[in-house]
């Protein structure tokens, strides 16, 4: 069997292991948190980051060879199960509305209750955390509301802001830059550095977008 | 106590910065020179993790309310204190009352300014590191300004001798005009042949746009082969990244801890130092390296800081 993933470095203390194939892949991703949960404290080992459908792995070049790493990662991915994350479940209350929500929906040919119905009725998961502090890149957008990203990204798009971009679909935790389409708005907290784990969401965590409010 | 007498908002606490959160979305931050930094504090014999000042606003003046050893590394600049002109990369004692004023440097970008006992911000996220980009860790998890008050962790017994000691700078500080070291990245192999060859073979200049996050440099454009868009990835200080226009931006301290724009190199983690110290306007070269010469530079640097540590503790014991 060819093998189906790429390892890169990422200097001398750092791993990509990229195992994506076309779109992102809901199974590939649950064999990958495996992985991850496998390699989380091991000896040498700094960070272990799950991307979509790939995983960074930083280690200390100098307590632990990148040989090993190589093994470890390699070998674990063949042999990787998809084990379902137990996940948290949280229901997400969302004001829709905001600058783009209007043009989003036209833009797709929808109508904006289309759109707000179609939003809050998936069911998401959270693929990966990262960007951001506590940044949840969310799988499961509806294919219906997938737009590429804005041509201009936005200097501040506000903490609490509910985003799409491409397939994917988002939280902001601060107010940051991003291309990505503003549908609402939440008082949701996704990040606070003085929690142990300072991130609310998880990798394998389950989202639904409530609608508490729609501002026209 | 130390007492901030003048300072901007890039002055800020830094330390090691941190590991073991990139997967909650918290960049590593730390100083951007971490060979400085290590060194500052192996005068000391501060905790290698010890957090210090990194200033890159200058002028910079703070006051010592108790007596306390001090030390200043990084880039060279005119420093006094109360009067008395230090050496660069000097440690000395410093008495109650004593002012400590560091002017604009006259080569490199970040200046570090460590105290006995360390400064003793909260441990937030396993480090004292101040993220600037999303206000948190540090003092107030925002740079530093006048009336700031830092309190310091306790002293280890033993006093610098008279006049002070110094540190012989880290392997490679001496020749500003060597390459940065780099290994190729994931999405090496899709540069065109012409860009890899541009890539290390151009002057890279410096822009504006630098800070603790990242720095991009221009110069020729580098066009990629093959156009794909990437999903989203965990990336790590020193990872090069070519947004479409072509500009190499490279990623420092406070990087996100993911992206997804290609990255067609790292730059090795000893050479990072060289970016931290960079100005807007400084020119730069790359060169591939290996894997083993890339290790065997932070080993270099590694045998450095414990040569350097146990010297100082003779002084700091006679």
């Amino acid at each position: 069997m060819a093998d189906d993933f790429i390892l890169s470095e990422a200097g001398a203390g750092a791993l990509l292991l990229d195992v994506a194939a076309g779109a992102f892949d809901e199974d590939r991703q649950a064999r990958l948190l495996a992985l991850a949960d496998s390699l989380s404290g091991a000896d040498g080992i700094e960070d272990v980051v799950p991307g979509m459908n790939n995983l960074m792995v930083a280690f200390d070049p100098l307590a632990v060879e990148a040989g090993e790493i190589t093994r470890r990662l390699v070998d674990g991915w063949r042999t990787a199960v998809a084990t379902a994350r137990a996940g948290c479940e949280h229901r997400i209350d969302v004001v829709y509305g905001g600058p783009d929500l209007t043009d989003f929906a036209a833009g797709l040919g929808l109508a904006v209750d289309e759109v707000i119905g179609r939003h809050a009725g998936a069911v998401y998961r959270v693929a990966a955390i990262g960007a951001m502090p506590g940044f949840p890149y969310l799988s499961g957008l509806d294919p219906a509301l997938s737009a590429p990203r804005r041509a201009v990204p936005r200097a501040g798009v506000p903490k609490g802001a509910v985003i799409v971009g491409g397939g994917q679909a988002g939280i902001m935790p601060i107010t940051a830059p991003s291309g990505w389409h503003i549908l609402g708005h939440t008082d949701f907290t996704l990040f606070d550095p003085h929690r142990v784990r300072p991130a609310t969401l998880a990798a394998g965590d389950v989202v639904r977008f409530v609608v508490a409010g729609v501002e026209r | 106590m130390i007492e901030i007498l003048s300072s901007g908002a890039l002055n800020s606490v830094q330390d090691r910065g941190r590991r073991g959160s990139l997967a909650s979305g918290v960049s590593r931050s730390g100083a951007m020179d971490r060979p400085a930094l290590d060194a500052a504090n192996a005068l000391l014999g501060n905790d290698a993790g010890a957090a210090a000042i990194e200033v890159a606003a200058f002028p910079f003046r703070l006051r010592f309310q108790a007596g306390a050893a001090v030390a200043v590394t990084g880039a060279l600049a005119e420093t006094r204190l109360s009067g008395r002109r230090l050496p660069p990369w000097w440690a000395t004692e410093a008495r109650a009352g004593d002012e400590l004023t560091i002017a604009p440097p006259t080569l490199g970008a970040r200046v570090y300014v460590a105290v006995s006992g360390g400064i003793d911000a909260p441990l937030l996220l396993g480090a004292r590191a101040t993220e600037l980009k999303s206000g948190y860790g540090g003092h107030e998890g925002r740079g530093l300004r006048r009336g700031d008050l830092l309190p310091l962790g306790p002293r280890l017994p033993g006093r610098l001798p008279e006049g002070g000691i110094g540190a012989l700078p880290p392997p490679g500080r001496s020749d500003a005009g060597r390459p940065l070291r780099l290994l190729p990245a994931a999405e090496w192999p899709e540069f065109s042949e012409d860009a890899r060859r541009l890539f290390v073979a151009a002057d890279w200049q410096v822009t504006a746009e630098a800070d603790r996050q990242g720095c991009r440099l221009d110069g020729p454009e580098l066009v990629r082969a093959r156009r794909r868009e990437l999903m989203s990835h965990g990336i790590v200080p020193g990872t090069v990244q070519v947004p479409p226009s072509g500009r190499p931006i490279v990623q420092l301290a406070e990087a996100n801890t993911c992206g997804g724009y290609p990255k067609i190199a790292t730059v090795i983690e000893a050479d990072l130092w060289r970016l931290g110290q960079a100005m807007p306007g400084d020119r730069l070269r790359f060169a591939l390296a290996s894997r083993d010469e890339a290790v065997a530079a932070l080993r270099e640097t590694a045998d450095w800081l414990d040569r350097l540590r146990s010297a100082a503790a003779l002084y700091r014991a006679s």
